[in-house]
């Protein structure tokens, strides 16, 4: 049924009261799980790992606290304090420990442990000593590979060191037939095995995990609802009591039965998302479609009176809150990586059903109020937008994009669905896609997807050009020559071709080893039996049981390389104005730059192994003498006027986001350098290799173990957001932009691409920007871009672009009667702006 | 239109894209160089004289002016389109004064019609009934200044007199596709409600004319001025309050119009 409403609901005061209470305190790191864990992994040591799995997910879930938090209408917590996480040791632990007197104090994402806790585990973790996945997924590896990862060309550190999380299981069927039902399908599947066949024992196994796996839910789920009485017996105010019985009613029935109404079908839904989450340590677990498969109840009970629409509007409001109560300790590094507590449960809204009718309902829009009233960063809220979207949803889809929260994220069903269909899914399946963690789209219920397998820097690659495969003394890439001897630019190209297969294949070897190891030692039954056709194939989703399987590493600085590829082309073959020699010796010195201290030290540590390698032998004193002649004066001022000569000719080059065609489409060409080599490779599970082109937040780190590019780029400073153009170098406003990024081919990238937009708030403000606004989506999405996400900037932004006014070149503010953008505006406009902002009005 | 029209040459002096708030929706704007007013309060001083000129900004001297081929704006205009088909959107000539370069306007509006992208310009009106004769069939939405009812006060103002101005309103109001009356309003100069009412009461009598934009002065040309090295007359001049706005809108309603605050 098409929607019937498109405004707000009123937000219902215990929303805020469950928002408050999330944040009261600190995060904790809880230890029973890894106490239940090694409890029943102590007590199955001789039994079929796929069992084990099983049994120890029963036996955590078996005595787990229960929790119900005050106000609360769906309950389910993995943990006893809010925001707070469980420990994941069979995927690796030996950092938690490392950590243990930093975690609490560091600035990413820190988690409060108590003393008690560090001893139960201090006293446990031994016993993980070699049975992790990423201790077996390092014996895989070929020694290659483990270099290029050493040196930084990519990380699978995402997998290597967590679970794979990315998966969005079948939620509608669980909320039809209850786990009930796919218990009768798992002996179903039992029966016609017979004992004499070739892989019996394997098959038998799996449906046993899944039947022991899917018990243990509905007992949880059984405890809760005892709980839930309890408690209701003893509680003073009669209308708290009467929500605890009706949560100890909806307890009793599901997970373990099909939802009877919306509130059952809230309660079933949380407590799969909750527990896919206390089977393993991934991310990105995506509700997906929620709008659609939660709408058959919806409608029954508003259509029968049982339910009001503000009753189902407090319910959604409700588990938009407790996606946020799930945290997920990290080691420091992908902590920065992935800073904000985030567990990038993306829920998407909108969109076609599988006729290719437009699929908005009242619930679409229902989910847009959630996301307003929360105004916290989960879930990971986005919007699918076709020619049939309809005009009111993406105007309201863009009240909350101007919020400033970032969300939702747009995507372009144009070009998803057949990107989809050209990796094999049927059309069907393809038009019910729904995105999983940041941009990766999938098919629910059927797909194991791996979408976040690595972060592929295609920057360092061009370094390997230049020091002919050589990094910090070591050979880790092939000979492709020495850049000198190079007479034409396809000469050069081809070099870069060249270390970029090179390492994409290392990077394969990587994740196929890291995949390898997961099936071996942390299969997962649980899942698996939400995913078609683990059942049918007696497979679990780790070993190839799903319908479709993907890997799907991501590859960034695709601008930077564009705008470095162009400026070797035209300064040295074109124009000849310099020669490689001078640009390979430019960027060894950063342009002339000041150097951190990070760049120093790596130019010692050069240095230092060129004096080694000859036989001298090295003091710690001779090191501190190498590194002060280093960092202090490195360039003569001759060396530095000529890298600056350089710098201003590179400065003038045209550059990606500018809308200018020839630069365009050698964009393009630089994306496909690493889209299409991909395509060849396979994975353990059957299924094939597909680019993403984002690097999450990860352009930021990974830039800082970079070196100075031809682009332009200064050594360790971040490389291009996702495929987006570099920042700063996109003078021509949003459109311009955006044209620039649609001649990318998205088709091909099919694990998705991200572009960044920023706007200030004014430029959204009042009915005729949200036109604006929706205007420029559609205009992008009618070129085939994949993605848009909007950064609405706010006053401490423009007074940092302000100071840093090179950051900020393409930031577009409201003005008076039009928009501009910011950093061209006088100091005096400025401050008026930000004045402006302050009083909040415009 | 005939191909030559690709091939005419005018004088701009910049090209703005995803401007929202120039006639409907996104739209590109084409700054004509050269205006026959020197009104006090200019926000794009740099826009006055035809001659190429230098002016400072951000430390750095700019040249302002280039002379262009239709086919060379086209270019830029075109890269837009799939943005003004689903805003509504398309491209406004404004300046300078467009009608200042009357062979220029009407090549670029021409084949920019043929093009069938939507077209609108913001003008002062001053220019000869012939010049506006042949540039209205190609307009599709007429933004038109009306900033004095005076003539005495509208030329100290502005240097020039208003009677031909207010003689062309007539004519284009009778011949445009759509017409709509722009007032800056100007503190010391026409911001009081009598003076915006008497614009108000002659544009309600303008045929076809149901809309009027008031825009608020702003004093975000000052630095412009510095850097072109001419003095700026409005001194500190406040930007007038909101509610003074509203209290013009009202007034401006009274007449039958409908009323926008900024464009």
């Amino acid at each position: 049924m098409p929607y019937t409403f498109t405004g707000d609901i009123q937000k219902s005061p215990r929303i805020q009261l469950l928002i408050d209470q999330l944040f009261e305190e600190m995060p904790e790191i809880e230890p029973e799980r890894v106490v239940l864990l090694t409890e029943s992994y102590m007590a199955t040591e001789d039994q079929p790992i796929i069992i084990r799995r099983a049994k120890a997910f029963a036996h955590i879930l078996e005595h787990l606290p229960i929790t119900i938090r005050p106000h609360e209408l769906v309950v389910g917590a993995a943990t006893k304090k809010p925001r707070s996480c469980q420990l994941f040791p069979e995927y690796s632990y030996e950092w938690v420990e490392a950590e243990f007197d930093t975690l609490a104090t560091r600035s990413a994402d820190p988690f409060y442990i108590s003393e008690e806790t560090k001893a139960i585990l201090k006293k446990l973790f031994p016993y993980w000593k070699g049975k992790t996945t990423s201790e077996l997924a390092t014996a895989h590896m070929s020694p290659e590979a483990i270099a290029a990862i050493d040196h930084n060309i990519f990380t699978p550190g995402n997998y290597f060191y967590n679970g794979i999380g990315h998966v969005t299981v079948d939620y509608g069927k669980v909320l039809r037939i209850g786990y009930k039902g796919i218990i009768a399908e798992a002996k179903a599947a039992k029966e016609k095995l017979s004992v004499a066949d070739p892989d019996f024992a394997s098959r038998n196994e799996f449906l046993d995990a899944v039947i022991i796996s899917c018990e243990a839910v509905i007992n949880f789920a059984n405890r809760y609802a005892e709980f839930a009485k309890t408690k209701a017996a003893t509680e003073s105010n009669p209308v708290r009591r009467d929500e605890l019985l009706q949560i100890a009613a909806n307890c009793s029935r599901v997970p373990q039965y099909g939802a009877e109404s919306f509130y059952e079908a809230c309660q079933s839904f949380w407590f799969i998302q909750m527990l896919l989450q206390i089977e393993s340590s991934g991310h990105s677990i995506s509700p997906g479609r929620f709008d659609q498969y939660m709408y058959p109840y919806y409608e029954k009970d508003i259509n029968s009176g049982k339910i009001t629409r503000e009753f189902a509007q407090e319910l959604v409001d409700c588990i938009w809150v407790k996606l946020n109560d799930f945290t997920k300790v990290r080691d420091l590094a992908s902590a920065e990586g992935f800073a904000g507590y985030s567990l990038f449960q993306n829920l998407i809204a909108g969109g076609q059903d599988i006729y290719g009718n437009d699929a908005t309902n009242d619930l679409s829009f229902h989910c847009i109020n959630a996301t307003l009233h929360v105004l916290l960063p989960q879930p990971s809220f986005s919007v699918r937008v076709w020619n049939g979207t309809p005009h009111e949803f993406l105007l309201r889809a863009g009240e909350v994009t101007r919020t400033g929260v970032g969300l939702p994220a747009y995507y372009n069903d144009e070009v998803i669905i057949p990107a989809l269909q050209n990796r094999g899914l049927t059309l069907e399946d393809a038009r019910d896609y729904n995105i999983i963690g940041c941009v990766e789209p999938q098919k629910s219920g059927k797909t194991d997807g791996w979408h976040d397998a690595a972060f592929f820097n295609m920057c360092r690659p061009l370094e390997m050009v230049f020091s002919n495969g050589v990094d910090k003394g070591v050979q880790i890439g092939p000979r492709t020559g020495d850049v000198n001897d190079m007479k034409t630019f396809d000469e050069f190209y081809d070099a870069y071709k060249a270390q970029m297969i090179h390492f994409i294949e290392l990077m394969v070897n990587a994740d196929n080893a890291i995949d390898l190891a997961h099936a071996s030692r942390c299969p997962l039954p649980f899942q698996s039996s939400m995913v078609e056709d683990c059942i049918g194939r007696g497979k679990s989703l780790q070993e190839g049981g799903a319908v479709y399987n993907f890997t799907g590493p991501q590859g960034f600085g695709i601008a930077n390389m564009a705008d470095a590829m162009t400026a070797v082309k035209t300064l040295v073959f074109d124009k000849k104005l310099f020669t490689l020699a001078e640009f390979k010796e430019a960027l060894e010195n950063n342009y002339g730059k000041d150097m951190d201290s990070k760049l120093a030290e790596k130019l010692t540590r050069l240095a230092v192994e060129k004096l080694v390698a000859d036989g001298k032998s090295i003091t710690e004193d001779d090191v501190k003498a190498v590194y002060l002649a280093i960092s202090e004066n490195r360039c003569s001022p001759e060396q530095k006027a000529k890298y600056q000569k350089l710098l201003d000719e590179i400065e003038k080059l045209p550059k990606f986001g500018n809308d200018i065609p020839e630069i365009d489409s050698f964009a393009r060409d630089v994306a496909y350098t690493y889209t299409r080599p991909l395509e060849k490779y396979k994975n353990p599970r059957g299924g094939i290799y597909q680019a993403g082109l984002y690097p999450v937040s990860a352009n930021v780190p990974l830039g800082a173990q970079t070196g100075a590019t031809p682009d332009g780029r200064l050594a360790n400073t971040p490389v291009a957001d996702g495929v987006s153009p570099a920042a700063g170098r996109d003078l021509k406003g949003p459109t311009a932009a955006a044209n620039s990024v649609s001649k990318l081919d998205h088709f091909i990238a099919s694990n998705g691409t991200l572009f960044n937009m920023k706007f200030h708030p004014s430029a959204l403000a009042g009915r005729s920007g949200l036109e604006s606004f929706v205007a420029l989506i559609r205009g992008y999405f009618d070129q085939k871009g994949s993605h848009m996400q909007f950064n609405v900037v706010s006053r401490e932004t423009l007074r940092d672009a302000q100071k840093n006014p090179e950051k900020y070149k393409s930031l577009v503010v409201r003005v008076a009667g039009y928009s501009a953008l910011f950093t061209t505006l006088s100091r005096s406009l400025q401050d008026d702006i930000i004045n402006r902002t302050e009083q909040g009005g415009f | 239109m005939d191909i030559s029209a690709l091939s005419v040459k005018g004088r701009i002096f910049d090209i703005q894209r995803f401007s929202t708030h120039d006639g409907p929706g996104i739209r590109t704007i084409v700054f004509l160089k050269g205006c026959p007013l020197r009104c006090r309060w200019c926000c794009n001083p740099e826009s006055q004289h035809y001659e190429f000129e230098e002016m400072l900004q951000n430390g750095k001297t700019k040249l302002i002016g280039k002379d262009v081929t239709v086919a060379e704006v086209m270019e830029e205009v075109l890269r837009d389109r799939p943005y003004y088909r689903r805003s509504g959107g398309g491209v406004t000539l404004s300046g300078g004064e467009t009608l200042a370069q009357p062979d220029f306007a009407e090549a670029l509006l021409s084949v920019s019609k043929a093009a069938g992208i939507s077209t609108a310009i913001e003008s002062t009106g001053f220019a000869s009934k012939e010049v506006l004769s042949r540039l209205l069939p190609y307009i599709d939405c007429f933004l038109m200044d009306i900033k004095h009812i005076n003539s005495e006060k509208h030329k100290e103002f502005t240097t020039q007199p208003n009677e031909r101005i207010l003689e062309n309103a007539k004519f284009i109001a009778q011949n445009a596709h759509k017409l709509i009356i722009r007032v800056p309003v100007i503190p010391t100069f026409n911001d009081t409600e009598e003076e915006i009412g008497q614009i108000a009461e002659f544009a309600s009598h303008l045929v076809g004319v149901n809309e009027i934009h008031l825009l608020p002065y702003h004093n975000m040309g000052k630095d412009k001025y510095t850097g072109l090295n001419r003095p700026y007359l409005m001194g500190d001049l406040k930007s007038p309050s909101n509610e003074h706005m509203e209290r013009l809108a009202k007034r401006a309603e009274s007449y039958g119009l409908k009323v926008f605050i900024g464009g």
